[in-house]
């Protein structure tokens, strides 16, 4: 499939996330000053330059498990902690969000619009910070530069290949429910009325021509919907008025998150047959996350700054419930590098290693494997 | 008007690429065949009539040894019980930043003809006995990837076409199958994918990713009829031989079914004239007195279905006539019904 399609994934995941993440630390009271430094950490730490390299690389898409480890290590780039049952419903409303984005958007190509929605949202949470401004802007130019060439046919292949990643996920959300997007099954609303994607005709005609090209016969049939044609096209530069809404901030302090963990049931089969059979690509993928995260430059927590727990329920007893009665097939194992005793892979992850720079003093210990390990854990 | 009948059952959901259903009708041994996609692997399943479901397996694409997964076609018994062939592509001349993949596959004659991220079209040689399958031939038609190929029998004379493939950029190429292809004509696209294309008696109906179905003629690439069918990407197309129905589904959650036709330029006669030999026989010999140019490929809407909330992936007829049809759709773990009333 699409060996483009990484950057607009991470892009879109990481921007519902602060979406969502902004939702919270408003009400949960957190202050201002708190709130601003955990947003700033996490946008500066999603798009530093190394990153973002490593990043737009063309290359597949990364499992749900592996993708889930970059998130979870966004998360805590910060003063913040979530707790393991906070962090799964994170990674639910994000994969959810932005699931329902992909498959509404009316042309393939509009996914961009999205990813630039999200951009210009993560734009204002950081209206002070010009350093990270410029961060931003320069990932807009590198998304204008890879994707601003692409044809309809490739757009067509990075929608199929994000479809196929949000596959037999139908997690309810609350927000979508009450909105009426999604329906009590967990599947979305597709409308058959509104706005038509730019470029294509109201349905019903039909036109019929002779040899020379001229229309002989025009006659009309009933389609069954009800849709009018786009206004205008979305713009694609810097600023402008990108038109579609999807990608957009659908949180405020009036309408929490929340999730029903349900959903899952459908497709159990499939799902579990997935995580059982080997994958003979984890070694490599294990390798291009070890390579993304070192990328990732994330700052210890400095000295008198304590750090604070966010939770994504109201109540820690509803964390702590929610964490006990998670149906199992929806567990995020999150790859932990630590635990990699491989001595290939150590040593494949040794040489990666070795191409960033360590600031830190590397750790006295027995074995180089442990010595690696540790770096990455600082980071 | 049609109903909905009982759906058949996939142990996993259908995955968002177009044509994502195949069936093959054996009315011999009362089964009905049908092929869907879940991701790495493919589901086949038999039915009998009234969709009780009686087998089903699971195909995996084949991991080749190896940094990166290889290319390859892999061919089964119908039943998918044994692999009979499989071919390693190279992908070598591939470079990093494109997506290598094949997709489009039809059959012509004893030729399997299968289309690449590269444009171009392999040939397949099918012997009638034995596996001696052989790479016969490359076709280098198309400068972007491959989207659908069909095919048909040669019609006669004054047609001779009887494969169409199709591209992401919507250029149509036109082709007459044998030993070596003949390219016969080239239909240009328009800025837009087109992702599933048909050919029957000597016209192509061609679905568009802005939700357009058009009908070319083969041979000349004139185009003569142009639907605005559907309000989002068309992804399958599927014809009814013997009475030219053609069935159209897309993205919008809408399927649509079509009455093909030809009537003369400038006329009303109705073309399809029957002959009484015993019974009402819609006869051919109308359309052999005329010669074709003066005919034109007429449509007309028989009939629209909506899905709800379904992203059609894949939808096909089930039968000849065109009295029943099959669809599916991305995230559905069943294959849905339907059968005129």
């Amino acid at each position: 499939m699409s060996v483009r399609t990484l950057p607009l994934l991470f892009l879109n995941l990481g921007g519902e996330m602060l979406y969502i993440l902004d939702q919270r630390l408003r009400a949960q009271n957190v202050p201002g000053d708190k709130a601003r430094k955990v947003l700033n950490d996490i946008i500066s730490t999603m798009f530093n330059r190394k990153f973002m390299e490593e990043l737009f690389k063309p290359q597949e898409l990364y499992s749900k498990k592996a993708l889930r480890t970059v998130y979870d290590r966004l998360a805590h780039a910060s003063i913040m902690r979530l707790n393991q049952a906070s962090m799964d419903k994170l990674y639910d409303l994000m994969t959810m969000a932005f699931k329902y984005q992909v498959l509404l958007c009316p042309r393939p190509k509009d996914v961009l619009l999205v990813t630039f929605n999200h951009l210009d949202a993560i734009k204002g949470f950081i209206q002070d910070s010009p350093t990270i401004l410029h961060q931003v802007d320069e990932t807009f130019q590198q998304l204008t530069e890879i994707y601003g060439g692409l044809s309809a046919g490739e757009f067509q292949l990075i929608r199929q290949t994000l479809l196929i990643f949000f596959q037999d996920l139908h997690v309810r959300v609350s927000i979508f429910l009450k909105d009426k997007v999604q329906n009590s099954n967990g599947r979305f609303v597709l409308p058959v009325s509104g706005p038509l994607p730019w470029g294509t005709k109201v349905p019903g005609l039909i036109r019929t021509f002779n040899d020379k090209g001229e229309e002989v016969r025009k006659v009309e049939f009933k389609h069954g919907g009800s849709y009018v044609t786009a206004p205008k096209e979305g713009s694609f530069e810097l600023y402008g008025d990108r038109v579609l809404k999807l990608g957009t901030n659908m949180y405020s302090v009036n309408r929490p998150v929340e999730t029903h963990m349900s959903g899952a049931s459908e497709n159990l089969a499939a799902q579990t047959q997935e995580s059982i059979a080997p994958n003979p690509l984890a070694k490599e993928e294990l390798n291009l996350l070890a390579r993304l995260i070192g990328g990732m430059e994330i700052k210890k927590p400095s000295g008198p700054e304590p750090g604070f727990r966010l939770n994504l329920f109201t109540t820690d007893e509803e964390e702590e419930q929610a964490a006990l009665t998670r149906p199992e097939e929806l567990f995020y194992e999150v790859i932990n590098i630590q635990a990699t005793q491989d001595q290939q892979t150590n040593e494949e992850l040794a040489r990666i290693m070795g191409e960033f720079e360590i600031s830190d003093q590397p750790r006295r210990s027995a074995s180089k494997g442990d010595d690696l390990l540790a770096m990455m854990d600082e980071l | 008007m049609f109903r909905r009948e009982r759906s058949i059952p996939l142990r996993g959901s259908a995955a968002a690429l177009c044509n994502n259903l195949s069936v093959l009708q054996l009315p011999v041994r009362s089964l009905t065949h049908f092929g869907v996609v879940h991701g790495p692997s493919a589901q086949l399943l038999s039915a009998a009539p009234e969709g009780v479901p009686l087998a089903q397996r699971q195909l995996q694409a084949k991991e080749g040894a190896g940094v990166s997964p290889p290319l390859i076609t892999q061919m089964y018994e119908s039943d998918g019980s044994v692999m009979v062939y499989w071919h390693a592509l190279d992908a070598g001349d591939a470079s990093l930043v494109q997506a290598v993949f094949a997709r489009g596959i039809a059959a012509s004659g004893h030729f399997i003809c299968v289309g690449m991220w590269s444009g171009r079209v392999l040939v397949f040689d099918i012997p009638a006995k034995g596996p001696n399958i052989v790479l016969s031939e490359e076709l280098a038609g198309h400068q972007t990837p491959v989207t659908d190929i069909a095919t048909e029998p040669a019609q006669g004379q004054d047609c001779v076409a009887d494969m169409v493939t199709a591209d992401d950029s919507g250029l149509l190429c036109v082709w007459q199958s044998g030993p070596e292809f003949k390219l016969l004509t080239r239909i240009p696209g328009f800025g837009v994918p087109c992702p599933s294309v048909q050919l029957w008696q000597g016209t192509i109906a061609a679905g568009y990713g802005n939700g357009q179905v058009r009908l070319y003629e083969a041979s000349t690439g004139t185009l003569h009829v142009q639907i605005d069918a559907h309000a989002r990407a068309i992804c399958a197309l599927d014809l009814a031989p013997e009475v030219g129905k053609l069935l159209s589904a897309a993205e919008d959650t809408f399927v649509h079914i079509w009455k093909l036709s030809r009537r003369p330029e400038g006329g009303y006669i109705e073309v399809c004239l029957v002959e009484w030999e015993g019974e009402w026989n819609e006869g051919p010999s109308m359309r052999q007195q005329a010669p074709s140019s003066s005919l034109l490929p007429q449509v007309e809407h028989c009939h629209g279905e909506c899905v709800p909330d379904t992203q059609v992936c894949g939808a096909r007829f089930c039968d000849p006539s065109g009295s029943s049809f099959a669809v599916t759709g991305y995230d559905l773990a069943e294959i849905l019904r339907f059968s005129s009333m």
